[in-house]
């Protein structure tokens, strides 16, 4: 509708306009502009409501929808229809609307009609209710939002009014102050900022916490004047509303045709709160539904859990056999009637004295039984059901072990239906950052200029940390005791200050975090500390000793004018810790407030002759940089001199200052001794040369700037953690960035002067050039200087060969290329840590060459087609030729018990799978040091870009991988006397591992070998996706679910891992580091991923077997019940008469046997958690469905045959030709099968607390009582039956005793049996868990430490499902398949015989080792290619080459360590 | 999704902290019984239901045994009869044929004569919805709205009193015994009140209230079915006709099965009789009404004594040997299992 709306406004708009021809080509308007019918349905024209267009918005403003807005579904006349009509779109609902209007023919009516519809209201009116206290609840939501104020200019008054949210139109001009909320989609057209930037928190909208930049529409004329919404008088014509938060364009027509466009960029989000702006004015585009909040505003998905799909399956097989029976009633019915050749007096005609004819009568029949057997699909199942998950999730969510005291933030389950999916989880997708990490960076090392600083103090930090996260509570208490005498130096600064004020600040934010999703309407407090990525150990680096003696050396030697190679290295000192806190898209703010951001740039820029001085010592160092020369000059001297007056002050000054800036409130003292220290060289200055301004005025200047505009502490917030980190380091070696707006960015250099950098361009990261660059102009030297960070394998190829055209030396050059191996050197080690490395790189560029980019920059950014690609040129010409700085090694430090964690996953049957985009080293080593991988494990990488060589290596290592398969089936089947196990083991030791980057993913999808990768990497133990995009993340679970149909779980915490936890079956959401999308989309979103821990081995399995239980138990029941009736259809000419009274039945169902059953499902715990946690192979109980699949429903359906035969047909026998009437003979099989069912439920039950002992007691005494009420009192309650005091009457023979007595333990004996040769004979693991439980505490250890080392002797292994040997034997049709016929393959393609030749030395290597490493390195391909090339094309040339020499080379340094059995046999293709 | 978000922030305002209770029942740490089948409770329990079922049940069919009971089928011996009532034309002439036994031994204690029906299917649906309650009661109710249908109203409107397909087909044979003693011919007092249950004698069936009976009918009809209108079922007996005849509320009390039996008469146990019939040739005198032969159904009259558990059926003595029987064999394969498999101690076992 908005849509016809929007172009007829347009149209009207052109006719009462025509002269609207574009003056000037704006790059923003559609190519179809100047066709008005394509682009008719496009644009949305807005008319602002003041000034002289005011008619037309009046009218415009009819038409689009107004603010208000109406979540509901419901209203209060629609409520019941809807609802309803929304309940029967559910199946079973349908059918039984189904069944109530059958029964409403008189020819099937069994029942009083009313009596039908009861079952259907109990299930209905549940929901019902459930639907209006929520809509409600909406209601009334939607009430305070819609009446929350705002102001909105008036153009009668000419100013701003109050005004309801809801009465806010399309057009009109709201101006909005710090921290409100923004009530509409508004775009932004003027700000009180200077640079015309409004700060934007989109925490409501996305869950990220740092704050975005919207700037006012460019090219607006009068934008520092203060803005008049009168004389506003442009048209504006935009995108129509859609639900892209990212993607916004429009342009403005102005009163003089002139037109300027806008994008995204000027857009105010509904929902966002305005932060550090102290005004904003914005024009209101889109209003109330049209909103882009609300356009995303899609309600919880639905899952259904992998129990129910199962249920369904049997609902139908349900279906089937009540089809069944149906028939045979109708068969018998009508063969029965027609054997009589009269009418016999019990056959009654109908109301005309027609006789029905056997095979009418027999549809009849058939009808009729649907009606009476229709409780056999059991509809209160699905009520229960939901009950039953309800009072689940309130105990997860309650669970204390669940709850993170840091963040206060328990469990959130957000999915309430899939409770028991937990507890079937066979493949784990795991993110690593954030998830297995703690994704709070830590600054570890660094190299410069190819020196490695190793940082020892710094590590031992970290270890102190650690022991201080163990009991944080007395964190305050302990922390100046707990520290080793290395941070002694710390004490001075830290002992003063509380430090618990930051831990403080941080739980609070992540408290914060967990509300993110909360709507706060401009409530939130603002003196709530929200600082993103900066957590204590973030911030305090503590810098190595050596590194910041370099620093200071480095001064002295430009001091000392030593000669050109250290200064060099001075100048790449301070190079490197400039490009650390600049290049970066780090945002300032303050720790006393944070949301008060630091965009001002200081207020005078450095002063005078001390700006003078600073600017001569940067020209001297760029030139000694250059040209290797030198001047000596007095203020250079000056400034070594304050390098070395700091020296002899504090013994390792820096190492202070950078500790009391992290601490919240020592940073008056922080910056007393900048001020010390400045004035102190200022003084120098002062006796050294002649100034305009005296020192004082310097301090002056610091002065103001600390007690107004530049708050003692800093605190960053950035967009990844890593960011982050560097600008912390950078920090702690003084070189602190103070502020940064777009234009500029401020850093405090370690003598204290603040330099301004103007900031020519940010480009920013993205994952194909995966770096960033900033260009800035040096205010001294006023170079333009490219400042590039990146990931080391892009950086070192994008390195000049040699070190400057100006000077073209041998030695510099020479000095390059070692500091750049030296660098690679250390890379690799940081790699091997673990630690995440970013290579820091800079290049000078001259003012002509950055104009010509400049300009090509521009047309890329006003393209309109191709500008992605045109933009990624341009970023992709500029980042060359550059020059290592340095690089630095981050840690990202793995959680609390994660090992812990996924040791006990993998021993419960789980397969992890790890998910990263990181590089392969630092993922393979996390993998090690979370146990992820084994030492011993055989651990196969596949690097490739070919794709024949993919399929080649995925056979050889299939093939690899079964016969260590074969080996151990022998030894199975002599040594183990059964194989009762499904799960084959495993020779121990001989487990496999994969490695596979993203290229190699995308090969396997695209080329069709995703069946051979699943069958390699379900045998694997774990498999590790390094450099995977959050698309293949999601394809591989996918992949994994469709051909195994296996239950995942994908854990993540980033938005690159939604799509992957979207494609699982159960998404685990982390609230981390990294906002909220993740939270967003999972269904359980917990704090720490040793959680999962419990939430999947004591919640997934009592979960699980809890409700696994419960339905299998709810389809006995019906079943068993139902089939009485049947039975009795035998008797009675299949005619459909029942011997129970309807109400007595309805009951049953409802009543009688609902409570236990539900709070079985609830509450039943077949084994405790303590001996869950500690036997983890207790999962798999679980994960192979054994309590509720095809076969236990099958045995418990021939059990409720067996159960409902015997309740029938013992009181049948017993009462067969006696003188019992109808309703009495039903009345006792009414009671025994209440006592079967109750009983079979006692038996069930593992746990009797006093509430189920109750309820059971209920059940029981409720029937009585209502059987008795029920049967005394009605006389005419159900016309046609009337079973007066039969009961009554009953209860006074002995017979009835003697049935209740026999009958139901006669229909339990094969349950009982059965249940007790189990405990004796082939005791499963529950029952022998539920043993153990019974002992004492330390006797249970002991047990459980011997079964579990039993099970490790027998050979544990992770197969979950295992039909290995079939799926084996199809696809291992390689030729490689024996070593013969892989020798054979020689005329084979380049690929093939590739593999083969790669056969010889794993047939030697592995008798040998027992393990190999296959490494197809694909480095040289790749240096070749570049990676947008395709993946077929590159190794076609290279590969024979490559084939020639294959010598089996040891690439990995790992092995040479021989420190452990990690022995790897790589092969070089 | 909106709505949802705002609660937390709300929560937030009263309750600080979101850390959830260390309660019991949050953390399903309540106090539970945790019943594990051992060696010793799954051996008592089947030993013990072993000697409990075989004990009753011996007891029970003990007491079975002791039940006395003659079964006279009357269907064939009164063919004439039968073939008589086959012609629907026949309906109101009477037809009688007498039926001789022999009575071997005494039949001691109270002695109930019961009329039995073979195959006629009174638990039909149809058949057995198709009656009036309210009716019954006395009430003055529309019976057009009851389920009797077809068997409500004349075609001239009369209504039927009683109404409906149950009413219609009551049984309505007459039945008499005789002593044959010693040439002499004594018929046995028999009791035809007191048959029915209490409940339905004075709460569940009650006549219309009127002066008399015939005028509480005036203005309904007898059933088609019916020789003579339901006010007349027992002239002798006020309190025994109309809709409180014994006969007809147990025949409204529909049966379980098709092959039932209905209690008709007791023996009143006066003179001869006090003991209970003694043994000697018995005749029955029937007057042969109810037609059984177009739905194949066979008629019997069945004299029996009944015991406290019930009647000469010994199925639930033997239901309860054969139970304890297979709980006592279970119990064994049991021990038997268990001995040989704590030899070998490859299972786990609680000390």
């Amino acid at each position: 509708m908005a849509f016809s709306v929007d172009s007829a406004w347009y149209r009207w708009q052109r006719l009462g306009a025509p002269s609207q021809a574009p003056s000037e080509p704006t790059p923003l308007l559609p190519p179809g502009r100047d066709n008005p019918k394509l682009s008719l349905n496009k644009w949305r024209v807005v008319f602002p409501g003041s000034g002289r267009q005011w008619k037309d918005w009046k009218q415009a403003s009819t038409f689009y929808s107004g603010n208000g807005i109406q979540t509901t579904k419901y209203t209060w006349f629609t409520f019941v229809p809807q609802n309803l009509f929304e309940q029967f779109h559910r199946l079973g609902n349908l059918c039984f609307f189904f069944l109530v209007v059958l029964s409403w023919f008189p020819q099937v009516e069994i029942f009083c009609r009313g009596v039908t519809l009861l079952p259907l209201v109990v299930v209905l009116l549940p929901s019902m209710i459930k639907d209006a206290v929520e809509d409600y609840r909406k209601h009334q939501y939607d009430k305070t939002i819609n009446s929350s104020k705002t102001r909105v200019y008036d153009k009668e008054e000419r100013a701003y009014v109050e005004r309801c949210w809801k009465d806010v139109r399309v057009g009109d001009f709201v101006q909005l102050q710090c921290n409100e909320t923004i009530p509409a989609d508004i775009l932004l057209l003027h700000s009180s900022d200077q640079s015309g930037i409004c700060h934007l928190e989109t925490a409501n909208l996305d869950g990220e916490t740092n704050l975005k930049q919207r700037r006012v529409v460019r090219g607006l004329p009068g934008q520092n004047a203060l803005f008049e919404p009168e004389f506003f008088q442009s048209t504006i014509t935009c995108e129509m509303p859609n639900n892209n938060l990212n993607k916004f364009q429009g342009y403005m027509e102005q009163p003089n045709d002139e037109r300027v466009g806008f994008n995204i960029e000027s857009l105010l989000l509904r929902g966002c709160t305005i932060r550090n702006t102290e005004v904003a004015v914005g024009i209101v585009i889109y209003a109330g539904h049209e909103t882009k909040a609300m356009l995303n505003n899609n309600g919880p998905r639905y899952k259904r859990s992998r129990i129910e799909r199962r249920m369904n399956v049997d609902i139908f097989l349900c279906v089937g056999l009540l089809f069944v029976m149906c028939l045979i009633g109708a068969v018998g019915h009508g063969i029965w009637t027609g054997t009589f050749s009269e009418h016999p007096p019990y056959d009654v005609p109908d109301e005309y004295g027609n006789f029905l004819s056997p095979a009418l009568a027999g549809f009849y029949t058939f009808l009729t039984m649907i009606i009476l057997l229709q409780t056999l699909i059991p509809i209160s199942l699905y009520v229960s059901i939901e009950l039953v998950k309800l009072g689940q999730v309130f105990l997860i969510h309650n669970d204390i072990d669940l709850y993170d005291e840091a963040a206060d933030l328990p469990i959130q389950c957000r999915a309430l239906n899939i409770t028991e999916d937990l507890g079937q989880i066979q493949y784990i997708f795991s993110d690593k950052t954030g998830t297995l990490t703690e994704n709070k960076m830590v600054f570890r090392r660094c190299t410069v200029d190819g020196i490695e600083f190793s940082h020892q103090e710094n590590a031992k930090r970290l270890e102190t940390h650690k022991e201080l996260d163990l009991d944080d509570e007395d964190f305050t208490k302990l922390q100046p005791l707990t520290l080793p005498p290395p941070t002694v130096g710390r004490a001075g600064g830290a002992q003063q200050s509380p430090p618990g004020a930051l831990r403080r600040c941080q739980s609070a934010r992540a408290r914060v975090q967990g509300h993110a999703r909360s709507r706060s309407l401009g409530r939130r407090d603002s003196s709530q500390s929200q600082v993103a990525f900066s957590s204590t150990i973030e911030k305090d680096v503590t810098p190595d000793s050596r590194l910041l003696r370099r620093v200071r050396e480095a001064a002295l030697q430009t001091e000392s004018l030593s000669p050109f190679i250290p200064t060099r290295t001075s100048t790449a000192f301070a190079d490197f810790f400039l490009a650390l806190a600049i290049c970066n898209t780090v945002l300032v703010s303050t720790a006393t407030e944070p949301r008060q951001r630091v965009t001002i740039p200081p207020p005078i820029k450095p002063p005078g002759i001390t700006l003078e001085k600073i600017h001569q010592i940067f020209q001297r160092l760029k030139l000694a940089s250059l040209s290797q020369s030198f001047s000596s000059s007095q203020s250079s001297s000056e400034l070594g001199a304050s390098f070395g007056a700091r020296g002899p002050e504090e013994p390792l000054p820096a190492l202070g200052s950078g500790d009391s800036s992290d601490r919240g409130d020592s940073g008056d003292r922080h910056d007393s001794s900048d001020r010390g220290d400045s004035g102190d060289s200022g003084d120098r200055r002062d006796s050294g040369d002649s100034t305009d301004m005296g020192p004082a005025s310097l301090e002056e200047m610091l002065q103001s700037v600390s007690s107004s505009s530049l708050p003692p502490a800093l605190c960053y917030e950035a967009e990844s953690p890593d960011e982050a980190a560097l600008v912390h380091a950078a920090q702690a070696y003084s070189f602190s960035l103070v502020s940064r707006t777009p234009e500029r960015v401020t850093v405090r250099l370690p003598q204290g002067t603040l330099l301004t950098f103007d900031i020519l361009h940010t480009l920013g990261f993205d994952s194909v050039r995966k770096r960033m660059s900033v260009v800035v102009r040096h205010p001294l030297t006023k170079e333009i200087v490219v400042y590039t960070k990146g990931a080391d394998s892009v950086i070192m190829d994008l390195l000049e060969d040699s070190d400057g055209e100006s000077f073209p030396c041998v030695l510099a050059e020479k000095r390059m290329k070692r500091i750049k191996e030296k660098t690679q050197k250390h890379l690799d080690l940081y790699a091997r840590d673990g630690l995440r490395t970013l290579c820091i790189a800079k290049k000078v560029l001259n003012e002509d060459d950055f104009q010509k980019w400049a300009n090509f920059r521009r047309e890329a950014e006003a393209a309109i087609e191709n500008r992605e690609e045109l933009l990624m040129e341009t970023a992709q010409h500029l980042e060359t030729k550059l020059t290592l700085l340095g690089a630095t090694g981050i840690e990202d430090r793995l959680q609390d018990g994660v090992p812990d964690t996924i040791v006990a996953l993998r021993e419960a049957g789980i397969q992890i799978w790890v998910l990263t985009g990181d590089k392969q080293e630092t993922a393979v080593n996390i993998a090690y040091s979370c146990k992820l991988l084994d030492q011993r494990d055989t651990v196969f990488t596949i690097n490739t870009e070919n794709k024949e060589t993919c399929e080649s290596l995925l056979d050889l290592t299939l093939e690899e991988v079964r016969k260590s398969y074969e080996w151990d089936k022998p030894r199975r089947k002599i040594f183990g006397i059964i194989p009762t196990a499904p799960e084959a083991p495993e020779a121990p030791g001989t487990e496999f591992g994969l490695v596979i980057d993203g290229k190699t993913l995308s090969l396997i999808f695209q080329g069709g070998l995703q069946e051979k990768f699943v069958a390699l990497a379900r045998r694997c133990r774990s498999v590790l996706c390094c450099r995977s995009t959050p698309l293949q993340k999601g394809m591989v679970v996918r992949l994994l679910r469709g051909q195994l149909r296996a239950m995942t779980l994908a854990i993540g915490d980033g938005a690159n891992d939604v799509s992957m936890i979207q494609a699982a079956d159960v998404g685990i959401g982390i609230s981390g580091q990294e906002g909220m999308q993740a939270v967003m989309a999972s269904d359980f979103a917990i704090t720490r991923f040793k959680h999962l821990k419990k939430l999947l081995l004591v919640h997934g399995h009592w979960c699980y077997s809890r409700l696994a239980k419960m339905v299998i138990y709810f389809f006995y029941k019906n079943v068993s019940y139902v089939n009485l009736l049947f039975w009795y259809q035998f008797f009675c000419g299949f005619s459909g008469s029942t011997m129970i009274d309807y109400w007595q039945m309805i009951f049953f169902n409802l009543f009688f046997t609902s409570v236990p059953p539900i709070l079985f499902g609830v509450l039943d715990k077949d084994v405790s958690a303590e001996t869950l946690l500690g036997l983890p192979e207790l999962y798999r109980n679980g994960q192979n469905s054994e309590i509720y699949n095809l076969s236990t429903f099958i045995i418990t359906m021939l059990d409720a045959f067996y159960q409902s035969l015997i309740c029938f047909f013992v009181p049948y026998l017993v009462y067969k030709d006696s003188d019992i009437d109808v309703f009495s003979f039903g009345n006792p099989i009414n009671t025994i099968s209440l006592l079967t069912i109750l009983l079979h439920q006692a038996l069930e039950m593992k746990t009797w607390t006093l509430s189920q002992l109750v309820a059971m007691m209920c059940s029981l005494g409720f029937y009585l009582v209502f059987s008795l009420i029920y049967n005394a009192v009605c006389l005419l309650c159900n016309p046609p039956s009337n079973p007066y005091w039969i009961l009554e009457r009953q209860l006074s023979e002995p017979t009835f005793y003697l049935l209740c007595l026999l009958t139901p333990p006669a229909a339990l004996l094969p349950r009982f049996f059965i249940s007790a040769l189990r405990g004796t004979f082939g005791a499963s693991l529950i029952l022998k868990a539920q043993q153990i439980d019974k002992l004492p505490k330390g006797q249970r250890d002991l047990e459980m430490q011997k079964l579990r080392s039993r099970k490790a002797t027998s050979g544990a292994s992770p197969a979950p499902n295992d039909d290995l040997d079939q799926s084996i034997g199809h696809l291992c049709v390689s030729p490689f398949l024996h070593p013969a016929a892989a020798a054979v393959s020689q005329g084979h393609t380049e690929g093939q015989g590739l593999s083969s030749s790669a056969v010889s030395p794993l047939r030697r290597g592995t008798p040998e080792e027992g393990y190999c490493f296959y490494n197809r390195w694909a480095e040289e391909e790749s240096a070749a290619t570049d990676s947008s090339a395709g993946p077929f094309a590159p190794s076609r040339g290279t590969a024979p080459g490559q084939g020639s020499g294959q010598v089996p080379k040891d690439r990995d340094p790992r092995s040479s360590s021989g420190s452990h059995r990690r022995s790897v046999s790589a092969v070089t293709l | 999704m909106k709505n949802k978000t705002n609660f937390p922030s709300q929560e937030e305002e009263t309750c600080p902290s979101r850390c959830p209770d260390n309660s019991a029942f949050k953390q399903q740490r309540l106090p539970a019984w945790k019943p594990q089948l051992d060696i010793v409770t799954v051996l008592s329990s089947f030993f013990l239901t072993g000697a409990f079922c075989l004990t009753v049940g011996v007891c029970l069919i003990l007491s079975a045994n002791s039940v006395r009971e003659i079964q006279v089928d009357y269907s064939d011996k009164c063919s004439d009869c039968s073939k008589f009532r086959e012609n629907s034309s026949n309906w109101n002439k009477e037809c009688h044929c007498s039926v001789n036994f022999t009575l071997k031994e005494d039949i001691l204690g109270d002695v109930f004569m019961y009329y039995g029906l073979q195959n006629f299917y009174q638990n039909h649906r149809r058949y057995m919805i198709s009656r009036s309650d309210a009716q019954l009661l006395g009430r003055n109710v529309n019976i057009q709205r009851s389920y009797c249908a077809p068997f409500t109203t004349y075609k001239n409107g009369t209504p039927m009193a009683p109404c409906g397909a149950i009413a219609n087909s009551m049984f309505n044979d007459t039945i008499d015994l005789f002593y044959n003693r010693n040439s002499s011919v004594i018929q046995v007092p028999l009791l035809k009140t007191g048959n029915s249950w209490w409940t339905d004698k004075n709460v569940k069936f009650r006549n219309p209230e009127s002066y008399n009976l015939s005028s509480a009918f005036a203005g309904t009809a007898r059933p088609p079915y019916w020789q003579k209108p339901v006010y007349l079922l027992d002239e002798g007996d006020e309190r025994n006709t109309g809709y409180v005849n014994d006969d007809f509320i147990i025949w409204m009390r529909v049966s379980a099965f098709a092959t039932f039996r209905n209690l008709y008469r007791r023996v009143r146990r006066i003179r001869h009789f006090a003991d209970g019939l003694p043994a000697g040739n018995y005749t029955f005198q029937i007057s042969y009404n109810f037609p059984v032969s177009k739905f194949k159904g066979r008629k019997h009259v069945i004299l029996s004594t009944v015991v406290w558990s019930g009647g000469s059926n010994p199925f639930l003595g033997i239901a309860y040997v054969v139970s304890g029987t297979a709980a006592t064999l279970a119990g064994f394969v049991i021990t038997a299992i268990h001995l040989k498999l704590r030899k070998k101690k490859t299972y786990f076992q609680r000390q």
